[in-house]
């Protein structure tokens, strides 16, 4: 009896940890706004190099690429053929998503990117996936950028226009 | 030379030079450890590019008007997290190193100034910010991401360049270092 005591704070610390443990580690990333970008399925992300090869092998079908962050980062370099349609992190960008998508059929290939800072700080691609996909939107695909647009893009090598 | 031992001097040599090459990889691990990020950038130890243009307050400020100063210039925008965690650093080094030669200056980002603005009145920032664009952007071979900070020395050098989300104390260690280094004689 005197055992099951002394043992039973300990089991009962361990379990709170694992229970606590998901929480825990979630916290230490920091999610960047009201939507993270980690809010996002792993299924819908796409890497660099996937459409860098989606990029080169022209398709009956090209999926409409926006970028949904800064407009300055955007003039400075962008994915060719990809549009500017605002910060997904503020209400006038969400308004210009929506009304860029709102005469598309919702299987529609819809690629979106930003790349302004971290993966783990990103304020926008989140909101922009979130309200995709409450529109009905079954074919949409997040670029994954960890650090941002010119490392895991321009640096790499990969094709770049620029302008607005 | 007896056929073995000729075999062992090739196995003591081949041996040797492996030995070295990850030596040399090592040393570089260790050192470049301490290197800020894309320290191969090519703006790295040339003259920083000059600029000029009103601050927020509208008062003109030209960068190479810091000759003399230890310049920390800071690529910013209010909707990039990491880069609101280092502006409370970069206003205490203002404070705490300005007398020392310090001139922190910030470059935003944004596409534009109101919500810039609004931040640096409410944190009440104590070093002049300017509003950047694509040619400011373009100068210090394109910023794509942020934040970006640049240390540039009383000579107008640059000296490091640091990007994504940084431990302040490497800057900071690197700054000093500037700090603590006399101008050229020219």
């Amino acid at each position: 009896m005197k055992r099951i005591l002394i043992s039973l704070p300990l089991q009962i610390g361990v379990a709170a940890f694992l229970l606590l443990r998901p929480a825990i580690t979630q916290a230490q990333f920091e999610p960047a706004g009201p939507v993270s970008a980690f809010s996002i399925p792993l299924g819908s992300l796409l890497q660099p190099q996937q459409l860098n090869r989606m990029l080169q092998k022209p398709s009956k079908e090209p999926p409409l690429i926006l970028q949904v962050g800064s407009h300055l980062l955007f003039a400075e370099a962008h994915i060719p053929g990809s549009e500017y349609v605002g910060p997904g992190s503020r209400p006038a960008g969400l308004d210009m998503l929506r009304m860029r998508v709102s005469s598309l059929p919702k299987n529609q290939p819809i690629i979106l990117y930003c790349g302004c800072c971290p993966w783990n700080h990103c304020p926008n691609v989140g909101p922009a996936y979130r309200l995709l996909h409450n529109m009905g939107f079954t074919n949409v695909k997040v670029l994954y950028l960890p650090s941002n647009f010119g490392d895991d893009w321009v640096s790499k090598g990969y094709s770049v226009a620029k302008g607005s | 030379m007896p056929r073995a031992a000729r075999t062992d001097c090739v196995w003591f040599r081949h041996i040797s030079g492996v030995s070295r090459v990850f030596l040399f990889f090592l040393c570089a691990c260790v050192f470049l450890g301490d290197v800020p990020v894309h320290a191969v950038t090519p703006a790295i130890l040339q003259r920083a590019p000059d600029f000029s243009r009103p601050a927020l307050n509208r008062v003109p400020v030209r960068l190479a008007g810091y000759r003399g100063k230890v310049v920390l210039l800071d690529f910013w925008a209010t909707w990039c997290a990491p880069c609101l965690t280092e502006i409370p650093h970069f206003m205490q080094w203002q404070n705490q190193y300005g007398p020392q030669g310090l001139q922190v200056l910030g470059v935003s980002m944004d596409d534009d100034d109101s919500a810039v603005r609004r931040l640096t009145a409410k944190l009440r920032v104590n070093y002049p910010v300017v509003m950047g664009d694509e040619k400011l952007a373009g100068l210090y071979g394109g910023i794509l991401g942020l934040p970006v900070t640049y240390l540039i020395d009383r000579n107008g050098i640059i000296q490091a360049r640091f990007q994504g989300e940084t431990d302040p104390a490497r800057i900071e260690a690197a700054l000093n270092r500037l700090l603590s280094a006399k101008p050229a004689q020219r």
